[in-house]
């Protein structure tokens, strides 16, 4: 099958790789009718998440039609799923208390040793991602193995379009889950760092549960235009001052809650930040946490501090003090999608959720490493990239057009 | 090398949750001479400060959210072992209720051990010893105790080993040092995985891709 490979920073390439086969009883195979590229595969693409391995099928976005399945999955061939990114079995304590993403079998045995030296703990299984997190095979390919398909995949009415319910695998539920860790009250100001898929849906997500205001933050005016449009107030951090912006636009208290979208690779003019790149570039693992750091001396006294955005390393001039001081509660995590799926697919039913409004491309997937290229170097304009493995690919048939004619001179 | 050590050492290394070398019973009267008078596992003290005279002990813990009888049942039927224990191949019955375990040794040797049961409570503890003459000395151990509330069964594997002496001897050490923890440690996640998920979980694409399937290859 054909499938986007990783192999170094800014290396990816849509290469032929092995079909994947049904190994546990649990397992299905999805045939992938659309999938997408996430900000956090951007992470892996400029090479700051640690244990990737060269050839690791990347993609943790993705939906599509169940080909085969094993005989201890619930699925059956031709259905339409999408599939959350977190693999969680469903049976240990963490999956029946609807912590999936602390799974604590999905991740294999001789693959946790790392992240409990990093972490404590080992997490749960991903797709397309790193090898603390398993080394699955994504889904930014033809197809995909989805191990415990009894427990992840949700199945999709034929009415909705793949655009509609493709981001329920991630980016939806980390949106929502990042609003609701923020605990919004009706009376709440909520800040969002971050105008990208993530930050949107949490802005969306923000105002759904009835915060009075959202005031949405970046420095891309065409992410930030979106997120107006969806009703937040804007602050452009390349013009305006932000924390005292914040002040100013919430009567002097501060933010009631904060939402970091943004994650381990912030923009940031101080000098710590520059330090950060250095070390991030050398191998040292030191995460830019500018964004969280603003966002924690931002946000009221005995405020709420929510974290969707991707970290995986150490930080450093965390400012512990304001987080003890002012008395704030801190709460992050990978999505628990299996948790937010059914509730979030009748919203995209009943109208109430759009999806669609962030979507600026649709790729071919030979097209794929081009997309990751320009989402990466276009971020105002190519707000969110599909791949479909089903779309003809006018580069790639211009390249066979290319050797047919040569063949035939 | 000769080739008889050699086999010493891969078996050794294939031990994992087994143990290996003699040690005449420090599991059953197990108790700290030195080291840490908290309320903590002895095996949890600092480097150093904990003595078993001569054995080195590691032990793992892990919670299962399944009944205790269970669990018990799975562990005691010997022939279910190689299913979560990597370097155990197969485990058949011998004379007298006795067991003989084959475990996988280095550049395709593989080692027999015969093995009795030292000790048992159902649905709590069962030890194991290899018998005399067995050309490896094992013992280990494995306790069943129910975790708080609902949350299943806590389960101990404990190994306790005599790192042999000499140039080879400390060769051999350095494995037991770290082998035999690092794969007690794996055995007793995929024991968890088989027995709250029913399958091991694998992130290979290709069933030829499969870490078991690597290492039959």
């Amino acid at each position: 099958m054909r499938a986007l490979t990783w192999h170094g920073t800014h290396d990816v390439r849509v290469e032929t790789v092995d079909d994947p086969e049904i190994i546990n009883p649990r397992d299905a195979i999805i045939k992938v009718t659309s999938t997408a590229i996430c900000g956090s595969d951007l992470h892996l693409y400029d090479g700051v998440i640690p244990a990737m391995r060269p050839g690791d099928v990347l993609g943790h976005e993705f939906m599509g039609e169940v080909v085969e399945t094993g005989p201890g999955s619930t699925l059956e061939k031709g259905q339409r799923v999408v599939v959350p990114f977190t693999i969680s079995c469903g049976r240990c304590f963490h999956c029946t208390i609807q912590q999936y993403s602390c799974c604590s079998n999905s991740n294999p045995a001789e693959k946790q040793d790392m992240s409990e030296m990093l972490y404590g703990h080992a997490m749960a299984g991903l797709f397309g991602y790193s090898h603390l997190t398993g080394g699955y095979s994504g889904g930014q390919a033809e197809y995909v193995r989805v191990p415990f398909s009894d427990i992840g995949p949700v199945v999709v009415p034929d009415h909705l379009e793949d655009d509609q319910v493709l981001f329920l695998s991630d980016i939806l539920p980390t949106g929502w889950m990042g609003a609701e860790n923020a605990d919004i009250g009706p009376d709440d100001t909520v800040a969002v760092w971050g105008c990208g898929p993530v930050g949107l849906f949490a802005v969306q997500s923000a105002l759904a549960m009835g915060a009075a205001r959202v005031i949405a933050i970046d420095h891309y005016p065409h992410r930030l235009e979106l997120a107006r449009k969806l009703g937040a107030k804007i602050i452009n951090f390349r013009q305006t001052d932000v924390r005292e912006a914040l002040m100013e636009m919430s009567g002097g208290i501060g933010v009631d809650a904060v939402i970091d979208a943004v994650g381990l690779e912030a923009h940031g003019f101080a000098i710590d930040n520059m330090l950060d790149i250095v070390k991030q570039k050398v191998g040292f693992g030191a995460d830019r946490a500018s964004a969280l750091k603003q966002a924690i001396l931002a946000v009221r006294k005995g405020g709420r501090v929510s974290v969707p955005g991707v970290y995986g390393g150490m930080s450093d001039k965390f400012p512990i003090g304001a987080v003890m001081e002012k008395g704030l509660q801190l709460r992050a995590g990978q999505t628990h999608v299996q948790k937010y799926t059914a509730q979030l697919l009748a919203k995209i039913e009943a109208g109430e959720i759009d999806t669609t409004f962030l979507i600026s491309h649709h790729l071919p997937l030979d097209d794929a490493a081009e997309g990751y290229r320009n989402f990466h170097d276009k971020q105002n304009e190519w707000t969110k990239v599909i791949l479909r493995p089903g779309m003809e690919s006018a580069r790639r048939s211009k390249e066979e057009e290319r050797a047919r004619e040569s063949e035939h001179a | 090398m000769p080739k008889h050590d050699n086999r010493l050492v891969g078996a050794a290394v294939g031990l994992g949750l087994v143990g290996a070398a003699a040690i005449g019973g420090i599991l059953a009267t197990r108790r700290k001479r030195r080291g840490n008078s908290d309320d903590a596992p002895g095996r949890t003290a600092r480097r150093g400060l904990a003595s078993f005279g001569k054995y080195e002990v590691v032990g793992r813990s892990v919670t299962i959210a399944r009944p205790r009888q269970e669990l018990f049942a799975f562990w005691r039927d010997f022939q279910n072992l190689p299913d979560f224990m990597e370097n155990v191949l197969a485990v058949r019955p011998g004379a007298d209720g006795r067991s003989i375990w084959t475990v996988r040794g280095p550049a395709g040797t593989d080692v027999d051990i015969e093995t009795r049961i030292a000790r048992e409570e159902p649905g709590r503890l069962i030890a194991w010893r290899s018998v005399e003459g067995s050309e490896i000395d094992t013992e280990g151990r494995v306790e069943f105790e129910d975790a708080p509330g609902e949350r299943g069964t806590r389960v101990t594997a404990i190994i306790a080993y005599d790192p042999p002496a000499g140039t080879l001897g400390r060769t051999v050490a350095k494995l037991f040092m770290r082998e035999p923890e690092v794969q007690a440690r794996h055995d007793l996640r995929r024991f968890k995985m088989l027995m709250e998920a029913g399958e091991i979980a694998t992130s290979a694409r290709t069933a030829d891709a499969t870490r078991h399937a690597r290492m039959e290859a």
